[in-house]
């Protein structure tokens, strides 16, 4: 039977190439694999390969001819002894059906948005105790371990020594050396191992020493870890926590101050939590261990010191996409998180001395994020400004600035202002480590900027 | 620096079978060698004809890899592989039809067409990707053969990279650690002497891959990828190193790739008869045709009979892969989170 050899895509962005040159003439024979043409497209001369095997009948298109659309029939191939006569010039269009269906990927249905949740995080008269966020993290770790044989910590210094930061305190004596695990300093290699340990059914948890250090083993989390569920088409994903310090200490320059909150929130397929309080380090950590998604865990060093009331109580977690409203105001919204509502909280103080009263957001996490209680503050209050030590250049503040332009414009009464990090490396002085990061006095101006005052 | 040893150089079995293999076996090979050899022209044919797009990197030439190792494996054991990875995925029992639709991005493919060429997986048959990174398959292989240690089984990973991939660091990094912690991976270097346009002597001074193992204390040989047979001996010796519990190994699979890196590339880096060469005295599927004939295991007709069927199988995969719709446009929204939909930011 006689077939149409096609002028075949050889890259893919070609649409149409120079038929160089016949490397068969008609009544030649041919098999697999023989060149039959060198054919030019805009990056390369290419040689083109007989698929079938048989006899070349006719050339349908000259050596030398440029513009050949692709898909245009070439020559005709038979076997030996018939007679080919070039066939009617069929459109060979087998292209796609589904794609004029709809017009636009808007048509499809659009994701649901997270309703505003104003139920306490935990009963009233609730047994409270008092821990620091490295005692809650290390509990958190531990009940859920307890609780599921799969989970496991990986990291560097985890085990014998304890952690880097003591997060891990204990853990190696009460889950041994199965579940503890000490890696050699390969952050590439072992978020990797912790991603397939994922994928074979495993929930890891992968301790950086600090965030900085997950720059080598950025590729993992976001390529490995975070697009599998999608590219599976729903087969298999990561289970699993990428945790560890994030952002600025004090004094360690600056390698060693990233704050990378903004970096994870783009990908879609994580979550991302950066907590301030101990309660909520407890409970996100222990939702983000059993959920079913890759977590990247932001904590903070200055913040592992720092006590706060946790609840007293067996097992108590927080959902993720719930903010807290740390206090209530109706002149100004302050949206925060993590390290960020040291200062946020502070300024708020120093405000209502002055008859200011501000209403303080901790979105706890940043993805999925609470946009509504921050439109439903903002609409209240009229004002916004935003608080938090990394990058000014698209950071979590310029989103939530678009984001409430967007959702709230006719409720607002200033610009959205956004507290930052300067746009420089971190310095190592004291003095202009200080002036990197926002401020306290920071956060005080932009509110009254926009507050008018 | 003394010769190198190549696919081309080492012994070559043409025509002779060896003793330790049934004639059902040899021709099961045949079979599973040729599937992938059909399979991948035609998507060449389709990349051509535009219904396949973007990147696609076909197998062809190092057939015998996948089916030799697959011949030493057993039902549990894992495998994960690079974007070449088509033939890891019919050799290890996925339907040609799936594969074929997800090449066409179609619904009825192994990712429902969010995939591709490259990003493929297989829950049922414990194929784990199909990833597009180069080299970071090798780390989640090597976890993969973790997360079967820490349950206390005796299955094995089999984790396949290129030469490229085999001067990554994460490939070190891994080595490291799966012999400090005894992981049952086999880390297969499918060696098939180009790293897209570069040759293995452009890259490295210390062409012998499976050599580097040494330094971390990890067993490990090469081996002749053009014959099934060789490899398959190779591969149940990893096997059973892995099962018995002493860590990983190394096979440095020497192989020959006759197209391109990927459809798009002219391969202007080596010459024409070198490939015309391997293709026409070093061919893995032809050296088995030989054995089976001469074997006299086979008739002509019986062959004939195979390429039928096999022909037959990749024209259906084919026409599936161009029927299946296209996938739902509510689909770009499913997917990105396991419990969840996502939100709208």
């Amino acid at each position: 039977m006689a077939t149409e050899i096609l002028m075949p895509a050889l890259s893919p962005t070609m649409e149409e190439g120079t038929l160089a040159k016949w490397l068969v003439k008609e009544g030649d024979s041919v098999k697999s694999g023989d060149i039959l043409a060198e054919i030019e497209t805009d990056k390369a001369t290419m040689e083109f390969e007989a698929v079938d095997e048989g006899v070349i009948g006719k050339l349908l298109v000259a050596e030398g001819t440029e513009g050949v659309k692709v898909n245009t029939p070439i020559a005709i191939i038979g076997e030996a002894g018939e007679t080919m006569a070039a066939k009617a010039p069929a459109p060979a269009d087998e292209a796609p059906k589904a794609a004029e269906k709809a017009p636009a990927a808007a048509a499809a249905s659009a994701p649901a948005s997270v309703k505003v949740d104003r139920s306490p995080d935990w009963p009233d008269g609730t047994k409270m105790k008092t821990q620091t966020v490295r005692e809650a993290l290390r509990d958190a770790m531990a009940e859920e371990m307890r609780a599921d044989d799969s989970v496991f910590i990986m990291g560097e210094e985890v085990a014998e020594y304890q952690g880097a930061y003591k997060i891990t305190q204990g853990l190696l004596d009460e889950f041994g050396a199965r579940r503890v695990i000490d890696t050699p300093i390969t952050e590439h290699g072992f978020a990797g191992i912790g991603v397939g340990a994922a994928f074979g059914g495993l929930k890891p948890i992968v301790e950086f020493m600090t965030f900085n250090f997950a720059m080598q083993a950025i590729d993992h989390i976001i390529n490995s870890a975070a697009k599998t569920l999608y590219m599976s088409g729903g087969q298999m994903g990561a289970p699993m926590v990428f945790r560890g310090p994030n952002g600025a200490a004090a004094r360690v320059g600056a390698q060693h101050s990233h704050d990378y909150a903004a970096w994870y929130s783009q990908i879609p397929g994580l979550k991302v939590v950066m907590p301030y309080s101990a309660a909520d380090a407890k409970g996100l950590l222990k939702t983000a261990i059993r959920d079913p998604n890759p977590v990247v865990f932001l904590e903070n060093e200055i913040l592992y010191g720092r006590s706060f009331e946790v609840p007293d109580v067996d097992d108590f977690t927080i959902p993720f996409g719930k903010a807290k409203i740390w206090r209530e105001g109706s002149d100004v919204t302050i949206v925060s998180f993590g390290i960020g509502m040291t200062y946020a909280l502070e300024a708020a103080e120093k405000l209502a001395a002055e008859g200011i009263e501000a209403e303080v957001i901790d979105l706890r996490t940043l993805r999925p994020l609470d946009y509504d209680t921050i439109l439903e503050s903002v609409k209240k209050t009229n004002r916004c400004v935003t608080v938090e030590e990394g990058f000014p250049v698209c950071s979590i503040g310029n989103h939530l600035s678009a984001y409430i332009m967007t959702h709230a414009f006719d409720y607002l009464d200033a610009p959205v202002l956004n507290c930052t990090g300067k746009d420089v490396p971190m310095p190592y002085a004291a003095n202009l480590e200080k002036l990197a990061l926002t401020s306290v006095a920071e956060v005080i101006e932009a509110v009254k900027t926009v507050t008018y005052r | 620096m003394p010769p190198r040893k190549t696919a081309a150089t080492t012994a070559a079995a043409t025509g002779k079978p060896a003793a330790n293999v049934s004639a059902e076996d040899l021709k099961r090979y045949y079979r599973e060698m040729l599937l992938i050899r059909r399979f991948e022209e035609k998507a060449g044919q389709l990349y051509g004809m535009g219904l396949i797009g973007g990147f696609c990197h076909l197998y062809i030439g190092q057939e015998a890899v996948v089916v030799g190792l697959e011949a030493a494996a057993s039902e549990g054991d894992k495998r994960v592989t690079s974007y070449r990875d088509h033939g890891h995925m019919l050799a290890c029992g996925m339907d040609p039809k799936g594969v074929m639709a997800e090449l066409t991005g179609r619904i009825g493919g192994y990712s429902k067409g969010k995939g591709g060429s490259m990003h493929m997986f297989s829950k049922e048959k414990h194929f784990y990707g199909g990833h597009g990174i180069v080299a970071a398959q090798v780390p989640i292989g090597a976890g993969l053969a973790f997360s079967d240690k820490y349950r206390g089984n005796d299955r094995v990973t089999f984790t396949y990279f290129g030469d490229g991939a085999a001067n990554q660091g994460q490939v070190a990094e891994s080595y490291n650690m799966a012999q400090l912690w005894d992981l049952p991976v086999i880390f297969v270097i499918e060696n098939n002497q180009y790293a897209m346009g570069t040759s293995v002597k452009r890259a490295t001074k210390s062409p012998d891959f499976w050599e580097r193992g040494v330094a971390y204390g990890i067993a490990g040989e090469a081996v002749d990828g053009m014959d099934v047979l060789a490899v398959k001996a190779a591969g149940e010796k990893a096997v059973a190193h892995c099962r018995a519990g002493k860590g990983p190994y190394i096979l440095e699979v020497m192989t020959y790739r006759y197209r391109g890196h990927s459809m798009s590339d002219p391969a202007k880096y080596r010459t024409r008869e070198e490939v015309q060469e391997m293709r026409e005295k070093r061919d893995a599927i032809e050296n088995v045709r030989q054995m089976l004939l001469t074997g006299g295991h086979a008739s002509e007709d019986d062959l004939k009979k195979i390429d039928k069927e096999i022909k037959d199988i990749v024209n259906e995969a084919a026409e599936f892969s161009k029927e299946s719709p296209e996938p739902d446009l509510s689909e770009l929204w499913t997917d990105i989170y396991a419990d969840t939909a996502p939100q709208d930011a």
